[in-house]
């Protein structure tokens, strides 16, 4: 994408029909850190890769609990996404309030992306720089939706966003059909082997990634990072059914023992 | 020419009475079941009691309506302090959110007489009372609704402590074991249901230490 003359204002179109400001605010979820969701019929799980600006500081926060049955990863400009959890976890409390029942997903994407609508046609406003991925349980069972800049959302099986996503996605598309039935273990091991497709040979650590999981009879929650170091451990002895390279999986294996207490050091001194 | 008066009154008054008595770790909290209006019962089984936090309840007489309504917003209100603070209120600072909510409406009150009960951040029995407009206090027991004026002066009895003028200084926190303070507060709300009508059918007494919360009913009379 070059600059031209219609992209200044959200407020002009192009003579191609398009809107440059919103095609630049999806741009800027590109270059986020990576979000994965995957579901099942029961279960959806988040993960997302962990970028800290230096080995001194902490590492953003990605995702955030909107609800006990409602949970969101962000890519992209976090403020904004923090902004827009703030609005969510509002929307939820005034929704059991008034009604005393849980805010149901779909509704509460569509308000989402209203919300993302008005800051593409207003002069004084930018678009939110920011893509969601949102999670849900309701009386239909798990939802996994995608919430873009443009004020469009999707309804996904799986799906990956931010940089190097396109390698989690291809390995989702290889397995996509298997998760409606997959089980909660199958299901997170998948997103994390999705997070390490990411990686691009970076070894995978609880300390880069984050897991959330919500299901039927289990509320929202981020898992701690001993259970996700374990869940890491376990695949990468046993050795998954899709080896990226059967070489590197060897080497791993020899690593797997060096690395787990090294995991604890390399963990970042300020982990919120 | 006289003063013209309103035909119908907001509020109404479901009657009932509510204990809370602390304990170096323990904090007791009761309440009768009974919902009344004027000379009627409109239930023998509705619970005052709610839980507001992990380890803070509150126990509320006066009008249930403005009580329940009191109650939501408060719970609304904690949420958003666990999703701001990673971590659930503890007592004092739900005290404090309870009388400013309850000052915020000072001219137009909820028709509520509460007492909050839990254990504050050390793991003591902290115990508060408040009055329908927020103004509250730190206790070590209080009573609040119909039959407060038949228990109260009876808790005196037992559970006062020394003025706090004497030398050495003493605790607020009164020297009584848990299994003591149930058994005070079922003696008291047995006396208050003889000659309070608004209380008795069911007594609820809810304990909370560090091993968590624990929930118990004694029958009361029915008349």
């Amino acid at each position: 994408m070059f600059r031209n003359q219609y992209d200044t204002d959200v407020t002009t179109w192009s003579p191609a029909g398009r809107l440059f400001q919103v095609e630049y605010a999806m741009e800027a979820v590109k270059q986020g850190s990576a979000a994965i969701g995957l579901r099942s019929k029961t279960h959806v799980v988040l993960a997302c890769v962990n970028k800290a600006s230096s080995e001194l500081s902490s590492h953003q926060k990605k995702i955030f609990k909107v609800d006990d049955h409602i949970g969101v990863a962000i890519a992209g400009l976090t403020a904004d996404g923090r902004v827009l959890s703030r609005y969510m976890r509002n929307e939820c409390i005034n929704y059991s309030f008034t009604y005393e029942s849980p805010l149901p997903v779909g509704r509460l994407v569509v308000q989402l992306a209203d919300k993302a609508q008005v800051c593409t046609q207003r002069s004084w406003k930018r678009p939110y720089g920011v893509g969601l991925l949102v999670v849900g349980l309701d009386e239909l069972g798990a939802h996994l939706y995608y919430n873009c800049p443009s004020g469009n959302y999707f309804e996904y099986q799986a799906f990956a966003i931010g940089s190097r996503s396109q390698a989690a996605k291809t390995y989702l598309e290889r397995r996509f059909e298997n998760f409606t039935d997959s089980s909660r273990e199958d299901l997170i091991k998948d997103a994390l082997i999705s997070v390490r497709e990411t990686l691009q040979g970076e070894k995978l650590k609880s300390s880069i990634c984050t897991v959330a999981v919500v299901g039927i009879g289990e509320a929202f929650h981020i898992l701690d990072q001993e259970t996700v170091q374990q869940l890491i451990d376990a695949f990468e002895i046993v050795g998954e059914d899709e080896p990226p390279v059967p070489e590197v999986g060897d080497a791993e294996a020899d690593q797997a023992e060096a690395a787990a207490p090294a995991a604890e050091e390399g963990a970042a001194p300020m982990d919120i | 020419m006289t003063k013209q008066r309103a035909n119908w009154s907001p509020y109404d008054n479901n009657g009932g009475s509510c204990v809370a008595i602390a304990g170096a770790d323990y904090c007791v909290i009761a309440a009768d079941t009974r919902m009344s209006t004027g000379y009627n019962i409109l239930s023998r089984e509705y619970s005052k009691i709610t839980k507001l936090a992990d380890k803070c309840l509150m126990a509320s007489s006066g009008f249930q309506a403005d009580v329940k309504a009191l109650q939501k917003h408060l719970a609304a209100r904690h949420l958003i302090y666990q999703h701001q603070h990673n971590k659930q209120m503890s007592c004092p600072a739900m005290g404090q959110l309870l009388s400013n909510t309850l000052y915020y409406k000072r001219f137009f009150p909820y028709y509520s007489f509460n007492v909050l009960g839990g254990l504050d951040s050390e793991g003591k029995g902290c115990v508060y009372t408040y009055d329908a407009v927020g103004s509250y206090e730190r206790v070590g027991y209080s009573s609040q609704g119909s039959g407060s004026t038949l228990i109260m002066p009876f808790l005196d009895n037992q559970l006062k402590s020394p003025s706090p003028l004497l030398l050495p200084a003493q605790d607020a926190v009164t020297p009584l074991s848990e299994t003591e303070a149930v058994d005070l507060v079922k003696t008291v709300f047995a006396s208050a249901t003889e000659r309070d009508i608004y209380t008795g059918d069911k007594l609820e007494i809810v304990v909370v230490n560090a091993e968590g919360i624990r929930r118990e009913y004694m029958d009361l009379r029915k008349d």
